[in-house]
């Protein structure tokens, strides 16, 4: 995008679509500065806290250690793979609830949205009971593959998407919504069948929704902590990831806890400012 | 079986029922007139596939597109009917170029010739400069011409443009109007011209359809409604005076009539009188009017509640009036009247 032409699409927003004298007023009232200030302290002190006791001498040292490594690179793969299966998943699944009516959607709509609010241990566990070695699935599959999903790094994986596909699904399920229809009865009209319009139309138009949703969903994978604890344990090397290495790190070693923290703040704070640039600001 | 476009469309909805018959020859222009809620959106969707019907049949060359009895139903992409949409509805993430050479990416023409052909239709429509832009960049009048080379291009067998005007001010109206003009008359498929702006209707189409309730209360060419207007709206939209004159700074010259205009213009414009604006006097009005002129009345016609009065020369229009203000002035068909109207009761385009 260039910068003239954001300039244009800023100049829009804030006159509501007209090239307009309305200017954004430069500083909040009293009775609005001071809550949100408070309410934006909450966010920055536990930062400040971490930064501030952080042992940046020792870093490099605490960070190139072999447990620290080993959570790093399991952390890494296990996100990155339940970002990848809640891309490939999510996204029919918000398709099928944003365009179709059938008997017992808003039941469904429910349903996938229950991870964000169950207590990540409780989910875990609903999927020890369903996909354990002796659960209602888990069981059978055991019997026919050998395939045991608990306390393996699958495990972790599953465990990131169960949590994490929620905000897939909602985020591109919304771009769906207000995706204006016409824009794909257009495309029909001029000669377009149904994989060209999906092709050529409606992905690049919901592709910020996309983007934004597969992002959110790999910040919260990776920073998945109950679901992956009671689902596939804090084995070494297997299945203990960044979050659990700072739990049992926070016991032993505080220093080493303080650093992995900081990796994670650093970068999902990253990725999260980097959304707001990119994707969010049309909205 | 005609060889145009030959139709009736039957449909329901919830407290609504559409059932319109409409024929239009090859090269010929049509516009669908209706106030809001008439059922013209509704046809739209019918015609271009995007909307099934629930009865009747269209037929497009020869070809039958859907007829629910046999069950043929053929879908958007294959009608052949090129949609000009209302506000353009071009793809945002696609440049002006892109947006045109859509059709023919669809229709699987190589990427270099689609292009090449694309770059063709927008210098037909006078925008080559700006084919690399991408709609948010382009004016409303800019996007409407996007929007119509990318229907154009894919020689549809139909050209349905709904509401093309809608969405633009009244300097980018004339331009379009123009090359709409331009592009109708080189177009061998018939047309339907979808919009509830009586100006734009009478100067693009050769006939009009008044469509009201989801039914068509009249259809004929503008003398037609003018001399018989079968509702009070399609009276009202024909009955719109229109008066084609050149322009001087304030004055428009129309024969050897002079109006005074409440905007300067120059060359040839389209003025627009409401036959409301008009007002009538047995002597000549003295006050602010600053248009008047004496002239004798052709016809008076009749409907429930105003009494359409049409003079003739040296500036022939319609005037409406109250049955009391008729009786009161004692006209009749012969009178001598005077005519006098508000210069700011006057409505420029440019023609």
């Amino acid at each position: 995008m260039t910068e003239d032409q954001d300039s244009i699409r800023k100049a829009s927003r804030r006159s509501g679509g007209r090239s307009g004298t309305v200017r954004r007023p430069r500083r909040p009232p009293a009775f609005i500065a001071i809550p949100a200030t408070i309410g934006l302290a909450l966010f920055a002190l536990p930062v400040l806290g971490l930064l501030g006791r952080a042992p940046w001498r020792r870093l490099a040292t605490l960070l190139g250690s072999d447990l620290a490594l080993e959570a790093l690179r399991l952390s890494a793969i296990s996100s990155v793979s339940a970002a990848v299966i809640s891309l490939l998943l999510g996204v029919p699944v918000a398709w099928t609830l944003c365009r179709y009516d059938f008997p017992g959607r808003s039941l469904l709509r429910g349903l996938v949205l229950l991870p964000m609010v169950l207590p990540p241990v409780v989910g875990g566990a609903a999927l020890l009971f369903a996909l354990g070695r002796r659960g209602l699935v888990g069981s059978p599959l055991y019997e026919a593959t050998g395939l045991v999903l608990p306390f393996s790094t699958g495990g972790v994986i599953l465990a990131g998407v169960f949590v994490a596909m929620p905000l897939m699904v909602l985020t591109v399920e919304g771009g769906l919504r207000s995706l204006d229809h016409r824009f794909e009865r257009a495309a029909e009209t001029l000669g377009a069948g149904r994989w060209t319009v999906l092709r050529r139309v409606t992905i690049p138009m919901i592709a910020p929704s996309v983007v934004a949703g597969t992002a959110l969903t790999w910040a919260r994978a990776l920073g998945e902590f109950g679901a992956t604890l009671t689902f596939a344990g804090n084995l070494e090397g297997r299945t203990q990831t960044l979050p659990l290495a700072v739990f049992v790190a926070l016991e032993s070693d505080r220093d080493a806890a303080l650093a992995l923290s900081l990796v994670m703040v650093i970068v999902s704070l990253a990725v999260l400012v980097a959304l707001r640039d990119h994707w969010w600001r049309s909205r | 079986m005609r060889p145009g476009l030959d139709s009736r469309l039957m449909m329901r909805r919830e407290g609504f029922r559409l059932d319109v018959v409409l024929g239009i020859d090859p090269g010929q222009t049509v516009a669908l007139l209706g106030p809001n809620g008439a059922g013209k959106t509704t046809v739209v969707g019918a015609l271009s596939g995007l909307v099934p019907l629930d009865g009747g049949y269209i037929r497009l060359g020869g070809r039958i597109l859907e007829d629910p009895v046999t069950g043929t139903l053929v879908g958007p992409a294959e009608r052949r009917i090129g949609v000009m949409f209302q506000d353009g509805v071009l793809f945002p993430h696609l440049s002006a170029l892109e947006n045109v050479a859509f059709g023919l990416r669809s229709r699987r023409v190589p990427r270099r010739e689609a292009r090449r052909r694309a770059a063709g239709w927008l210098e037909a429509v006078g925008l080559d400069a700006l084919s690399g832009r991408r709609p948010d960049r382009l004016s409303g009048g800019q996007r409407q011409r996007v929007a119509l080379a990318r229907a154009l291009i894919t020689e549809p067998a139909m050209l349905l443009l709904d509401e093309p005007f809608s969405a633009l001010d009244v300097s980018s109206r004339a331009g379009l109007r123009r090359m709409l003009q331009d592009h109708l008359a080189d177009f061998e498929g018939p047309s339907l011209l979808i919009t509830h702006d009586p100006t734009e209707a009478f100067l693009l189409a050769d006939r009009l359809v008044v469509l009201e309730n989801g039914s068509v209360v009249q259809e004929g060419n503008a003398d037609q409604i003018r001399l018989r207007p079968a509702s009070p709206y399609a009276a009202d939209l024909a009955g719109v005076n229109l008066v084609v004159g050149t322009a001087s700074g304030r004055v428009l010259t129309v024969g050897n009539h002079r109006l005074v205009v409440p905007e300067a213009a120059s060359g040839r414009v389209i003025a627009t009188i409401h036959p409301r604006a008009i007002s009538i006097h047995l002597d000549r009005p003295g006050g602010s009017p600053r248009n008047s002129w004496p002239t004798r009345i052709e016809r008076i016609d009749h409907h429930a509640d105003r009494v359409r009065v049409q003079t003739g020369h040296p500036l022939p229009v319609t005037a409406e009036i109250t049955p009391d203000a008729q009786t009161g002035l004692n006209l009749a068909p012969g009178s001598e009247v005077w005519l006098s109207v508000k210069a700011t009761e006057i409505q420029v385009n440019a023609g």
